[in-house]
């Protein structure tokens, strides 16, 4: 790295350019990747957060991918669940959005609605009773009420029972527990009279082989994801997640083509100077090893800058905007930026190995 | 140690023919005396020079340092690199400084291409330079220097690693004829105190009082005259 810093430090103007793009590049990345896992944590959270292993879906054709809209699920699936060998528990759940009136106010709401005696409402809250509702802190919020107040969910009446300070959405909407009978109306899942109770999945919990799994499946008539896979059934997630996945993705890989570019140029007006290495006596691998080791450099600090600034950001902007700031959206993202960087890089000085040193004999 | 080119012969392809730049040519350079290589333009002077130091493989014909074969027509380009970077310094027609090396590094460069630590260096670079008269510009890099200043560094470059072999490329080209006198007057001075080898590639044979040898070329060949007074 003898001359590469010195390099670094001759061509200052040059690579704070470089550093630039790249901070700027690695802020973008990390920004949007912070913000893409908040909105799916919007998107999902009162699903993920789910204490239970598995959710199975009855589609209405039996290849249909599942999905939270068209699935519905009835006593008999439980029923069949619960019996499986390893289930601990299975559990009727309703999930449907609406729109909720409070005196004060409307808002777009999910209701998700639990059989009585159900562990499925956040913080060990015991299952809200019939004609009473369970909201999440964004929801009591959002309609502005409070415990004891009345809500209308899909035109039917409720009254607060609890507020829970939980983070729980689904589909950006926060989260309303209701009693599953009172669901039934609100989401007009009115069972036919031989059906027993009706919702849109089973949440199954307990340690279940895949052998079980796909027989149970096939003897029920469901389709059973793990409760992180879930997230794909949720149809507005799977578009936007992919979007903003892709725009990481593409940003990435121009990161790489940008960095590719600038150290082809690079490396092309450096071509006198390298073959003067190589005719005093530098090795290939020295001249290379050099190279690669100051690209290195440049998008360590480059991306670490940026990625730094755009975490620093988000973490400040927390509370206006939906980001989630951990390693995986901060430093993984980053890591893959220098990665990328560095194919782009050694692809571009990849044309030192035929520099020949007989060019050193031409005047300059 | 002795510089030997035995037999050369250099062939470039030029289109659908050939061009021999060199043709069976020996050459014998005592360590530390000086030959001058003097000729016309297109007379192979440069050519030669590229094969002894390894720039270019012969298309026939070895370069020996003592009883060393370093050169010959299968040489590798890694063995070419190794044997440049121990046993020869080169000083090219323009200085060919790197930008933005002072003139210090420029000489500690040395030690980082053997994969030495520079401090072991630094008494002989700063030495070096107190020898060519650049001790007072040894922090400058090479855009503060003059092109007389920038020559003399590059000669304290080429000797840095204590050369059995120094190559020396058109060194005055630049410089008017006082200049070009005192440069050729050090590299004659410091190649016998360093008992190197030394071939010196010119134009003008008014600057060449204080070599050793003078050779001409003439279309890839030394001239008859030539031979007996280098007595090859």
């Amino acid at each position: 790295m003898f001359v590469a810093l010195r390099d670094l430090r001759h061509a200052r103007g040059r690579f704070a350019l470089m550093l630039v793009v790249i901070a700027l590049i690695a802020f973008l990345v990390a920004f949007l990747s912070s913000l893409t896992a908040g909105l799916a944590r919007e998107s999902t959270s009162a699903v993920t957060d789910l204490p239970v292993d598995h959710l199975a879906f009855a589609m209405p054709e039996a290849d249909d991918d599942p999905d939270f809209t068209a699935s519905t699920v009835t006593s008999a699936q439980r029923d069949a669940w619960s019996a499986a060998a390893g289930v601990e528990g299975a559990e009727l759940l309703g999930v449907a959005t609406t729109r909720a009136q409070s005196a004060a106010t409307t808002a777009a709401v999910t209701a998700f609605g639990v059989e009585p005696r159900s562990t499925l409402v956040p913080a060990d809250t015991p299952a809200p009773i019939t004609g009473t509702a369970t909201v999440s802190r964004g929801a009591a919020d959002g309609l502005s009420v409070a415990v004891g107040d009345t809500v209308s969910l899909g035109g039917h009446d409720l009254q607060i029972g609890t507020v829970l300070d939980v983070d729980a959405s689904y589909a950006h909407t926060p989260v309303v527990w209701v009693a599953l009978a009172d669901w039934q109306t609100i989401g007009g899942r009115t069972p036919a009279s031989d059906e027993g109770q009706t919702a849109t999945v089973v949440a199954v919990t307990g340690d279940v082989d895949d052998d079980t799994l796909h027989r149970t499946d096939a003897g029920a008539g469901t389709t059973t994801l793990g409760v992180g896979e879930a997230r794909a059934a949720i149809s507005s997630f799977s578009s936007e997640n992919g979007s903003l996945v892709t725009m990481q993705a593409f940003l990435i890989g121009i990161s790489a083509l940008v960095v590719g570019a600038f150290y082809t140029v690079w490396t092309i007006s450096r071509f006198g100077d390298i073959a003067v290495l190589k005719a005093l006596g530098a090795s290939t691998r020295y001249l290379l090893r050099d190279a690669i080791g100051q690209a290195f450099l440049v998008l360590v600090i480059g991306v670490g800058l940026g990625t730094g600034v755009a975490a620093a950001g988000a973490t400040f902007l927390a509370g206006a905007v939906p980001v989630v700031v951990t390693a995986t959206t901060t430093l993984l993202p980053g890591a893959a930026l220098v990665a990328l960087g560095l194919v782009g890089a050694v692809l571009a000085v990849a044309r030192i190995t035929t520099i020949d040193p007989h060019a050193a004999l031409a005047a300059r | 140690m002795d510089l030997h080119l035995d037999a050369i012969t250099l062939v470039y392809p030029d289109g659908d023919s050939t061009l021999t730049a060199v043709e069976d040519l020996d050459l014998s350079i005592p360590s530390g005396t000086t030959t001058a290589l003097l000729g016309p333009s297109g007379s192979g002077k440069s050519s030669l020079l590229a094969v002894a130091g390894g720039l270019t493989r012969p298309t026939a014909g070895t370069v020996r340092i003592g009883q060393d074969v370093v050169f010959h027509p299968a040489t590798t380009v890694a063995a070419a690199t190794r044997a440049r970077l121990g046993r020869i310094g080169i000083v090219f027609q323009s200085p060919q400084l790197l930008g933005s090396l002072t003139a210090l590094e420029q000489l500690e460069l040395h030690a980082h291409l053997r994969g030495d630590r520079p401090a072991g260096l630094r008494a002989r670079a700063l030495d070096l330079l107190a020898e060519v008269g650049m001790s007072d510009h040894a922090h400058k890099r090479p855009a503060q220097l003059s092109g007389g200043q920038r020559q003399r560094v590059a000669i304290a470059r080429a000797l840095i690693g204590a050369p059995q072999v120094l190559l020396v490329d058109e060194p005055t080209s630049a410089l008017d004829h006082a200049r070009g006198t005192q440069v050729i007057d050090l590299i004659t001075r410091l190649a016998r105190e360093l008992d190197a080898a030394t071939l010196v590639v010119s134009h003008d044979s008014s600057t060449l009082d204080s070599v050793d040898r003078t050779v001409r070329m003439l279309d890839g060949r030394l001239e008859e005259a030539s031979r007996s007074a280098v007595g090859t």
